[in-house]
């Protein structure tokens, strides 16, 4: 069984107190108890704090370009799907620099995991306005304010009729750990938006203030009513809900290709003499 | 003299001209002629103008001809813009009643294809066939090969469809046998060789990408490289290949990098403007040395351009793509078969080298079909450089990165390779694949990566083709798809002058000159002409800058359309 030493990599260049911090052991704990090993799994990233983490970590890692992280994980899958493909990416990352990617990944449903770490900021660029930062911010370059509306990662998701869709905040780890487990369980694309305090350059959106407002989704709450689902992802504001929002068991992308229902493409071994009579159809 | 027909085919976009073209292509190809088809296509489903043309002979053919011996018009326009091409003893095979214009003139032949197929097949839908027909009959070949593929082109629809079809493809044959007295002057011999293979640059490259183990291909839909993604995931379940549609370029060339660290051989392929957004993934592959062949398929640019036409302006664009510095090679293939093999070449040399290479080539070659007696799969390379599991079996501590006399680290497959872990970084990097930011490091890198390999790429790079006369005073120098207008031209000037081609397929890097100093051969020649189809001689640029040669002499095309026979000689003419 491996332990959270086996996940130990290099001392993270993070502020003091960055929220980060607490995903990246969360994240080690729930593979840990997962019993998946670190060769069984691919992080992939793009470039931001976010991106940053694998390299904390030990694993196969592909840190790639910013905001191009689900490509690169969808492929990724696509070869060699034995993998546990889980993306890490940025709120600007993913929603912004990457959002037509965000959205295509959802409807193909390749069955990896994606984790944002929303801190509502651009935080390795040092502070302006992130897809999710609150309209009326001010930051250097909106120094009026913010104008546009931030964007609801989750109403978009769920819109979208994502596989799996959940909410959670690094100031609750516990909390954190089984959403993270139940992510990389689940088959399908996997979204887990985890609220990520950005000490240095969001003082609006501090641990306090999620502290103050999230909440866990009710016992009862049914993550396979799609309007329910929808509903309660608009709520924002006073309150915040945790928790999985959405959930619906449909085919992967991964079980749509043929090529690669009965062996990895990475296992199929290529052969001239299999293909050399294709020559033959040009006559 | 031998034997070398032109047949031009016109109509609007939606008449069928592929269809009547691809099957008397066929035609000629299996009954053993050469042949050589060119199509001009307007950006349209419906309506315009395109042609399809079909040149074949009984010796080798490698181009296209501006004058032509057989219009068949589909539409008055047709015979409009056509009129003026063809031959003083040629034909123009037409429908008056369905163009609702009869012209006079011994060339015209007046066949009702709408009538024959109403009469005969009981649907107008049936006049292609017919026309088909005709064309035979115009050369009294027989319908044996036509009624094979009526029968294979029909399968699914019945004996009752394939029955009426070949009657009405008789009935056109016989019409043009009995109404055209002219005709019997045709004179045409049977080829001695039996059937050769027809194929287009584009299916070329396809089937090169299918035999040397490509397995993963991800690209959105562009004119005109759209082709190899058609042809590959038509073959994606037989052969075990994922072929994706991606969202964007940016997403293509992101999702090939990714399935190429995952472990597989991986391609992906655009025109210009779709590459344009492939650039800073481009880059991502110089930096994690991942494998990746990117197949671009030139269209005249800028921006949008002429979407379904020709032009070889993307060269130095594609020679310095891709932010920083890092080793890449660029083939530009001139005829389908090199097109075939340089495919080949290039997987060969990215995996080898783990770098990203191109092949180039444009819709004038992407479109052409070209027959051949054969591809030899026996010339094939394929070397899996990729370790898995016992490969790795002796290594103490993997290290994605380490360093090598070659450049060249151990590329190892993530998940098959026991408990060692493969990391690649966007950020420059050390031995393992950690993000680093000191000097030291990063100049070993770039030594590593870039200033080590590079002499080692150049040594795989083979030298230009010269083709003619082996110490020439006239040198036409060019590069992919311009070789075989270029050769016909030196076939027919070479009949009173010591003339040469000297034709570049591996443009990038630029041979090493030990084995054949092909700048020598330029400079001691009378006159070089460079000839391109771009507008600022964008390969004698290049070849200035890495060799010091300068051109005095250029042909530039950039009008769309590629070089015809008499339009490149009469240029070289006004030189000589
Ligand atoms: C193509 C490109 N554009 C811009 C950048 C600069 N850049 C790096 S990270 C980043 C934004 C980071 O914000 P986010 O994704 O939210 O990550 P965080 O640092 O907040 O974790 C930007 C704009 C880049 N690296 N690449
Ligand atoms: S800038 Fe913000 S997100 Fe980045 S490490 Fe510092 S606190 Fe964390
Ligand atoms: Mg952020």
């Amino acid at each position: 069984m491996p332990t959270s030493e086996d996940y130990k990599g290099q001392v993270p260049a993070w502020c003091p107190g960055c929220g980060n911090f607490q995903i990246l052991s969360t994240i080690k704990q729930a593979l840990v108890e997962l019993g998946i090993e670190p060769w069984e799994v691919l992080l992939v990233s793009g470039i931001g704090q976010s991106g940053k983490l694998p390299h904390y970590m030990k694993c196969h890692t592909f840190n790639g370009l910013h905001g191009r992280t689900l490509p690169v994980a969808t492929a990724a899958k696509l070869a060699n799907h034995p993998l546990h493909v889980i993306a890490v990416a940025g709120d600007g990352d993913c929603y912004g620099e990457g959002g037509n990617h965000f959205l295509h990944a959802i409807r193909k449903n390749p069955n990896i995991t994606l984790f944002v770490h929303d801190n509502q900021i651009y935080g390795l660029t040092k502070g302006q306005a992130s897809p999710t930062t609150a309209r009326g911010t001010h930051t250097k370059i909106q120094p009026y304010g913010v104008p546009s509306e931030p964007l609801n990662p989750l109403a978009m998701a769920i819109s979208l009729d994502c596989s799996f869709v959940a909410r959670g905040f690094a100031g609750n780890q516990e909390h954190l750990k089984e959403l993270m487990k139940a992510a990389i369980t689940h088959k399908g694309f996997s979204l887990l938006d985890i609220l990520q305090p950005c000490v240095t350059f969001n003082k609006v959106n501090t641990f306090k203030w999620y502290r103050d407002r999230v909440y866990k989704l009710e016992e009862e709450y049914d993550p396979y009513n799609r309007v329910k689902a929808f509903e309660r992802s608009l709520e924002w504001g006073d309150k915040i809900p945790n928790g999985i929002f959405y959930k619906n068991d449909k085919e992967t992308l991964e079980e749509m290709v043929p090529t690669i229902r009965k062996e990895p493409l990475v296992r199929q071994k290529f052969s001239i003499e299999a293909v050399k009579h294709e020559i033959e159809k040009f006559y | 003299m031998f034997l070398d027909y032109t047949l031009r085919i016109g109509g609007e976009a939606g008449q069928g001209l592929q269809t009547i073209g691809g099957a008397l292509a066929k035609i000629f190809s299996r009954t053993g002629y050469h042949v050589f088809t060119h199509q001009d296509y307007m950006s349209m489903v419906r309506g315009g103008h395109n042609f399809y043309q079909i040149r074949f002979s009984d010796q080798k053919v490698s181009a296209y001809r501006d004058m032509v011996d057989i219009l068949l018009a589909l539409d008055l326009n047709t015979i409009e813009i056509h009129k003026k091409s063809v031959r003083d003893d040629g034909f123009v095979l037409y429908d008056s009643e369905t163009i609702k214009k009869k012209f006079e003139g011994p060339e015209f032949i007046d066949v009702p294809f709408k009538k024959i197929a109403l009469d005969v097949g009981k649907s107008s839908i049936m006049a292609n066939t017919v026309a088909t027909g005709a064309v035979l009959g115009l050369f009294d070949l027989g319908l044996e090969r036509l009624k094979e593929i009526l029968k294979s082109a029909f399968k699914k629809k019945g004996a009752e469809i394939i029955e009426k079809n070949i009657a009405c493809a008789k009935a056109g044959y016989d019409y043009v046998l009995s109404n055209c007295p002219r005709c019997e002057a045709v004179e045409i011999r049977e080829p001695e060789e039996k059937k050769l293979m027809l194929i287009d640059g584009i299916q070329a490259i396809g089937m090169g990408a299918l035999m040397s183990g490509c397995k993963f291909y991800s690209a959105y839909p562009m004119t005109p490289s759209t082709g190899i993604l058609n042809y590959l995931a038509s073959k994606a379940e037989e052969f075990g290949l994922v072929v994706e549609q991606a969202e964007d370029e940016i997403s293509a060339i992101n999702m090939a990098i990714g399935a190429s660290f995952a472990g597989v051989r991986a391609m992906t392929g655009s025109s210009g403007g779709g590459f344009a957004l492939m650039v800073e993934g481009l880059s991502l592959a110089g930096i994690t040395e991942t494998p990746i062949v990117i197949a671009e398929i030139q269209r005249p640019g800028p921006a949008t351009g002429l979407p379904t036409r020709t032009e070889q302006a993307d060269l130095l664009f594609i020679l310095y793509a891709g932010h920083g510095e890092f080793p890449k090679v660029v083939f530009e293939p001139g005829t389908p078969e090199q097109a075939f093999y340089l495919t080949n070449r290039a997987f060969e040399l990215a995996e080898k080298y783990q770098i990203p290479v191109f092949i180039q080539s444009d819709q004038y070659l992407g479109d052409t079909e070209w027959t051949f007696e054969n591809f030899d799969v026996e010339h094939l390379i394929y070397n899996d450089y990729r370790l898995r599991e016992k490969d790795l079996e002796g290594v103490e501590e993997y290290k994605r990165y380490k360093y090598s006399d070659t450049g060249i680290s151990l590329l190892a497959v993530p998940g098959e390779s026991g408990k060692h872990l493969v990391v690649a970084d966007s950020d420059e990097h050390d031995e393992e694949g950690h993000i680093i930011e000191d000097a030291e490091t990063r100049i070993k890198m770039v030594r590593k990566r870039l200033l080590k390999k590079m002499p080692l790429i150049k040594k795989e790079i083979e030298a230009p083709l010269l083709y003619g006369d082996p110490s020439p005073e006239i040198v036409l120098v060019g590069h992919g798809s311009t070789y075989g207008v270029m050769k016909e031209v030196v076939d027919i000037l070479s009949k009173d002058r010591k003339i040469a081609m000297m034709h570049f397929s591996q443009i990038y890097p630029l041979s090493e000159r030990d084995r054949f100093d092909y700048i020598e051969l330029l400079e001691k020649a009378k006159l070089a002409i460079s000839i391109e189809n771009n507008a600022m001689g964008q390969f004698a640029k290049l070849i200035r800058a890495e060799t010091g040669f300068e051109f005095t002499h250029q042909i530039l095309k950039y009008d769309g359309r590629p070089f015809t026979i008499e339009n490149l000689k009469e240029e070289v003419d006004a030189y000589l």
